[in-house]
């Protein structure tokens, strides 16, 4: 095992214990958007994607790397859009009655 | 073509770590509804900054593939995220995540192709994650496509079932970790192209026996299977972003998977392999059980009166709702019997709709109150005092079976007790079942009436009436 795999490994697990530290305590009606939001977030893969088109050099790599490029930008760029809207419903309205 | 600014690696992953850091905080604040909106911006920021810098990596000779792709894709998703019907969040959502794990699984197959030519190549570190990523990401793809098809209603919402599903489903998955061995160990195309389909295939299989409510846990689960593929892509890359971002997603999509599970007592292993709604003896039994029963149709005009001179209501939405967009005039319904003096309230299931939370989303829409949404657990012990229970387009969430009859294949799940209201004034289309396929007891209880339409058009008609008492 090479040292930048270890590094890898190392990254790998202390993602995994964040991962779950963070949404540990999420109210039910935010599952939704969270779901939402973390699908935006693996669009991560664009990097990954932009990469490997970079350079590509036989043209099978390009065509696989451009449809690459454009699915993970799709992911990207919408997930975000549409949690966004789902989001601006929760909005907080002034006309809300506190008291019964 | 020479980059136009290289930027050393050291200086790159240092971009890397403040994005990472974006995203753990974006996440953080998602799970919070004060601070979900910005947190979504937040981790927008830190995915910004790391695709910008990795613009100035070395490795990247050529731009106008990017370029062109990117542009390409902005347009896909700004438009279908701009379009889509609130109501079709969920396939939108599912979609977004297919064609994610179709990129991890595209990376790994031109990574492979590139360096595979010449055997003895691939890297003992990394050949394993490059063929996890394209398994992952291949049935990330083809399964989301699936629930798509199954949430926009192109293909049968109920779950798909054949004898002998399980064993065929098993035997498909040994064999692509067989295909998998033999292309890490040859390094030869044709494996990995077969295990690239046999995946595919695997994934439509995967999901097409799942339906009715369980759909939400499966995208979740999708959702956090692209995510392990994008990581599993970085190490194949060995790209800090990618690992840090694919592994949050993994790992916070696989306890969202757990905790949606649990909100409907379903293990994950149930949802994947119980095939909800299939149960094919008792839901025989339970559909041929209802031939001889029979309900009670009210008038909207009766109705109105019924509510009008209710103490307390409580309105109990689902997904009718939703297709009809009948949120507004529902808030209007309630403002009017509010100013009477009835007390209006609201019962959220956990799973109403076709995601955990949509019914939040739609009420807030219509600028209904925060205070009147009620948790199944808050709401449940107040059905037995109210007067009138308004179901409107809800079903799987209030059928009394999950409650009383083992046999039904919704048994166990958690569901809200309308059928102890008073009254029980049903809007519904007709009496076909729900997204399950399964008969509702409700609707033939003794307390219940059906009033038949569109939502939209029957609480406009109680709107009328309601003036008019």
């Amino acid at each position: 095992m090479t040292m930048t795999l270890l590094n890898s490994i190392t990254v790998f697990v202390l993602a995994v214990f964040i991962g779950i530290e963070i949404i540990s305590k999420v109210p039910t009606m935010l599952h939704t958007p969270l779901m939402s939001g973390t699908n935006a977030i693996h669009g991560i893969v664009l990097v990954g994607a932009m990469l490997i088109a970079g350079s590509a050099d036989s043209d099978l790599e390009k065509a696989l790397a451009f449809v690459a490029v454009v699915f993970a930008t799709i992911n990207v760029v919408g997930g975000f859009l549409v949690t966004d809207r789902m989001l601006e419903m929760f909005k907080r309205k002034p006309s809300k009655p506190d008291s019964e | 073509m020479t980059p136009i600014l290289a930027l050393s690696q050291t200086a790159i992953n240092f971009t890397y770590l403040v994005a990472a850091v974006l995203l753990i905080v974006g996440i953080r604040r998602l799970s919070s509804p004060p601070t979900a909106r910005s947190g979504n911006w937040i981790a927008a920021i830190g995915m910004g900054i790391a695709i910008f810098f990795t613009f100035l990596d070395e490795d990247i000779t050529s731009y106008w593939l990017i370029v062109v792709g990117m542009a390409v894709g902005t347009v896909i998703g700004v438009v279908s995220a701009r379009l889509v019907k609130m109501t079709a969040m969920p396939q939108m959502v599912a979609l977004f995540n297919g064609v994610g794990g179709g990129a991890a699984a595209l990376i790994a197959a031109a990574e492979f192709h590139r360096i595979a030519p010449a055997a003895g190549h691939l890297s003992g570190d990394s050949v394993g994650a490059m063929l996890f990523s394209a398994l992952i990401g291949s049935i990330s793809f083809s399964g989301s496509l699936v629930a798509f098809g199954k949430l926009q209603e192109v293909l049968p919402g109920r779950p798909i079932t054949y004898a002998g599903q399980q064993v065929v489903n098993a035997i498909l998955f040994a064999g692509l970790l067989g295909l998998g061995v033999l292309a890490g160990s040859t390094e030869q195309g044709i494996w990995m192209v077969l295990l690239l389909l046999g995946a595919l295939l695997f994934g439509v299989l995967l999901v097409l026996p799942i339906g009715g409510a369980d759909m939400p846990v499966v995208i979740s689960l999708l959702n956090a299977f692209t995510g392990l593929a994008a990581a599993s892509a970085g190490f194949v890359l060995e790209n800090t972003a990618l690992i840090i971002g694919g592994t949050l997603v993994g790992a916070s999509g696989t306890l969202l998977t757990v905790l949606m599970g649990r909100a409907m007592n379903r293990s994950i292993a149930n949802v994947l392999f119980g095939a909800f709604g299939a149960a094919p003896a008792g839901g025989a039994a339970a559909a041929a059980s209802t031939e001889g029963k029979s309900y009670r149709e009210v008038t909207a005009d009766d109705t109105a009166v019924m509510l009008a001179y209710a103490q307390r209501v409580v309105v109990v939405p689902g997904y009718g709702l939703a297709v009809a967009q009948a949120q507004h005039a529902v808030r209007e319904l309630a403002g009017l019997l509010e100013a009477r003096g009835v007390d209006v309230k609201y019962a959220i299931h956990p799973v109403a709709g076709r995601m955990p939370g949509h019914m939040n989303v739609l009420l807030a829409e219509a600028q209904v109150p925060y205070p009147q949404l009620y948790d199944m657990d808050d709401i449940n012990p107040e059905f037995p005092r109210t007067d009138v229970a308004l179901v409107i387009g809800a079903n799987d969430v209030t059928n009394p079976a999950a409650r009383d009859n083992p046999e039904s294949p919704l048994y166990g799940m958690p569901i809200l007790n309308v059928d102890q209201a008073a009254n029980v004034v049903i809007l519904k289309r007709s009496m076909s079942p729900g997204f399950a396929g399964i008969d509702n007891d409700l609707f033939y209880g003794a307390n219940s009436a059906m009033l038949f339409g569109d939502a939209k058009s029957s609480v406009e008609k109680l709107v009328a009436a309601v003036k008019a008492a």
